[in-house]
């Protein structure tokens, strides 16, 4: 993290002001100036951000200022892209947008990046002070509107306090459990003027950050892990915004223990080594759903017992003690009761467990798990003769040797890419977890590319997914990114078809539409486009997609009525998992 | 079982919707919610009365203290606490139930706080149960308005046997 804090320093007293304002003058800045001046303080050297009446003076600031401002085609874009900026970099996402219906926008994009816990700040423009409350030309209660779907957010009413908002909305955006800040500034406040020279001194009494562990707690940890017979190490995203990859791997190294992701935790634990699990859950791997169900003790680091993760919560790990690192006191026997609970930085904490941990065989339960996995592995038809979703992600795995970053839309496609991608780097995976939003894998990719322009960004969507932001492929062509988007185009909203064929009777309600010629979308937009319906085509397009230095979408015309296995219906426990004959088959 | 907790909160706009949001999108239940100044210009003091079982009630406390401007929790369950409710109660009072009445006052140390040609305004204060046992005592007269102001509460320092 390259932003620095300044917790203490001088603070601006209005006297010394005066005076200062009165000797010289030349030291007034306007508001909006204090923004760009801040935000360079803060490291910030790209930001994502849509004009508006009310945000012009900040733009005016931007016009010169040593910062990139990228601007997408819809503000929801724009904060999937900082937020996608800010998962690739670990690094905060910065978006601007104006005052009502600009800031509307921003909400879906909020709300993801709290659900996923994304060191996000939103600055956006509001009415003059003075008409606040009036139903002025393009004002919403912004802070009132997005109070739910933001970590913590405020107005500026005072120039003297803008400095210090927005350095507290980036601490506060990136300590502890990360999440999005908004900060709102009527127009007036940017066109104000203000002696702003000089640190600032955030002033935040009620926002407290607990990064040790409990020691007692710890130890107490570490005794029931080495008292374990059959342990499941459960992780979740929290390990990748701990940046404590490393110390996972020791951990499960030292210890022995076999480890499942969640969605968010891919990329935290690397898939190829003999202790992974892969993903648990709704549609995770059978292996890990087993033995979660089995085990004696659930070690559960930076995840939250989603219901999409536990199944059942009466049933979800009925034999297991349950130890609970997280940073969120809150998360913390929230939907499953903890034994022993451990607040603190997923970092500091395995590091302390490392030590005292020991090695144990632990032969029949790993011996269990591999007969397991042998038995039911992830599969699907290989020998079919369409082209299926499954084999064009494993192909996309083969050709970048798994090191790519990718993001995706939601449904069928980013459950499949969670099962046949095999991630082995942190901040590697980008998904829509916890809302599952979808139309945010393209915007996501770009931020990504952002962030790391030398990186592989691919964005393995869905039709319908894709559909809802394509838009911002306007965005990337116009700054030249080479993203790539690979639809896996079934036609359908392919879940909630999958849904709908199991539980509905095949009634597919309102779940195809007409799409359109995704390859001639992306030529009228200046990207590149292709169109694959054949499986002996998908090898040599995926390589020339790789080698592509523009932006570009390859429309695969995959099978339209493949589902995903495993399933836990909802309501069911995790043991209860359907397709498991399909997978079994097909191993 | 019901819960006094007690959060000290910076005095700042929007508190107030953020600690309601939140309980709100939270689903928890709140009796009473009272928001006032206290000794420090730059803090508020919020008592809330929430009703839960022990899960609920942590949750609450914990969700509390996650919010940004909220500085400090408190659950009083299991503590000596000093609690009170203020209400301001509009009896019917016709001149020939005015002594019964008025007795009524005097044994709930309640005051007469105006006088009407039908009816009296009376105030009242103490514990709830206290409150809640006027307004039943009240009933027969007929009952015209009631205010009330939610439950405030500090914990004991002294034994707790000492009644105010
Ligand atoms: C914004 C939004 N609206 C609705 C949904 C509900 N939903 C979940 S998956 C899905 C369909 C996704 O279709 P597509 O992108 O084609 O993906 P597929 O499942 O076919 O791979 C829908 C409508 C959602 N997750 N997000
Ligand atoms: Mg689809």
């Amino acid at each position: 993290m390259t932003i620095k804090f300044i917790r203490k320093g001088v603070k601006m007293s209005p006297k010394s002001r005066s005076s200062a304002v009165s000797a010289d003058k030349s030291n007034l800045k306007a508001g909006a100036q204090i923004i760009v001046d801040t935000l360079i303080d803060l490291g910030v050297d790209t930001m994502f951000g849509y004009c508006g009446g009310v945000i012009l003076p900040l733009f005016d600031r931007l016009y010169d200022a040593p910062i990139r401002v990228i601007v997408p085609r819809h503000e929801q874009g724009g904060c999937h892209m900082a937020d996608g900026y800010a998962r690739a970099s670990g690094k905060v996402g910065v978006v601007v947008a104006t005052s009502g219906p600009g800031a509307c926008n921003l909400t879906t994009g909020l709300a993801t990046a709290l659900m996923d816990s994304v060191p996000v700040v939103a600055i956006t423009g509001q009415v003059r002070t003075e008409l606040i409350g009036n139903d002025a030309f393009q004002e919403a209660d912004t802070t009132g509107i997005t109070r739910p779907v933001t970590k913590y957010n405020s107005i500026v009413k005072d120039i003297k306090d803008l400095a210090r908002v927005i350095k507290e909305a980036f601490y506060i955006a990136s300590t502890s459990r990360p999440g999005p800040v908004l900060v709102d500034i009527p127009v007036d406040i940017q066109v104000a003027k203000y002696e702003a020279d000089g640190p600032v001194e955030m002033d935040l009494p009620g926002y407290r950050i607990q990064t040790k562990g409990h020691a007692r707690q710890i130890s107490a940890a570490a005794a029931a892990i080495n008292k374990s017979e059959k342990p499941v190490l459960y992780v979740g995203g929290g390990v990748i915004i701990a940046n404590a990859s490393e110390e996972l791997r020791k951990l499960a190294q030292k210890a022995h223990l076999p480890v499942t992701m969640t969605l968010l935790g891919l990329g935290s634990f690397e898939q190829s080594r003999p202790e992974s699990l892969d993903m648990l859950g709704m549609h995770g791997s059978a292996y890990a759903n087993y033995a979660v169900q089995e085990c004696d003790l659930l070690i559960a680091i930076g995840a939250r017992f989603d219901d999409r993760v536990t199944g059942k919560v009466k049933t979800f790990a009925p034999n297991a003690k349950i130890i609970h690192i997280d940073i969120d006191p809150t998360s913390i026997s929230k939907n499953v009761n903890v034994d022993i609970p451990v607040v603190g930085d997923a970092k500091y904490i395995m590091t302390e467990l490392v030590k005292e941990v020991e090695y144990r065989e632990r032969a029949e339960w790993f011996k269990k798990i591999a007969e397991w996995k042998k038995k039911f592995p992830f599969s699907y038809d290989r020998n079919a003769s369409t082209v299926k979703p499954q084999y064009v992600i494993e192909e996309l795995c083969r050709q970048t040797n798994g090191e790519a970053i990718i993001t995706t839309g939601v449904g069928q496609n980013q459950m499949w890419t969670a099962q046949f991608y095999k991630f082995g780097r942190p901040r590697q995976f980008i998904s829509s977890g916890g809302l599952g939003t979808m139309g945010y894998g393209l915007p996501a990719a770009i931020g990504a590319q952002i962030a790391r322009p030398d990186a592989t960004v691919i964005d393995i969507d869905g039709d319908h997914s894709f559909n809802m932001t394509m838009t911002e492929l306007a965005t990337a062509v116009e700054h030249k990114l080479p993203i790539k988007v690979c639809i896996l185009n079934n036609g359908y909203m392919g879940l909630p078809r999958q849904w709908q064929e199991l539980f509905y009777g095949k009634r597919y309600s309102c779940s195809r539409l007409q799409n359109p010629n995704y390859e001639d979308v992306a030529k009228a937009l200046g990207a590149v486009g292709e169109t694959i319906d054949k499986k002996a085509d998908v090898p040599k397009a995926i390589k020339q997609m790789l080698a592509e230095k523009r932006p570009c979408v390859f429309d695969f015309r995959v099978e339209q009525e493949e589902n995903v296995w495993p399933m836990v219906p909802a309501g069911k426990s995790l043991n209860e998992m359907d397709g498991l004959d399909i997978l079994e088959s097909m191993a | 079982m019901k819960h006094i907790i007690s959060a000290l909160v910076e005095n700042k706009p929007g508190v107030l919707a953020h600690v309601a949001g939140m309980f709100a999108a939270r689903a928890f239940n709140i009796d009473s919610l009272v928001v006032g100044r206290t000794e420090d210009p730059k803090l508020s003091r919020m008592t809330i009365v929430v009703v839960g079982d022990d899960k609920v009630v942590e949750q609450v406390r914990k969700q509390l203290a996650k919010i940004v401007p909220v500085v400090k929790v408190q659950d009083f369950v299991g503590q000596p606490v000093v609690a009170r409710d203020l209400m301001l109660i509009t009896l019917s009072a016709p001149p020939d139930k005015r002594p019964e009445i008025l007795s009524l006052i005097e044994m709930f140390k309640a005051r007469v706080v105006d006088i009407g040609v039908k009816q009296l305004m009376v105030e009242v204060s103490g514990p709830e149960t206290k409150i809640e046992a006027f307004i039943d005592a009240c009933k027969p007269y007929g009952i015209k308005n009631v205010a009330r102001t939610g439950t405030i509460a500090m914990p004991r320092q002294g034994p707790s046997e000492v009644k105010s």
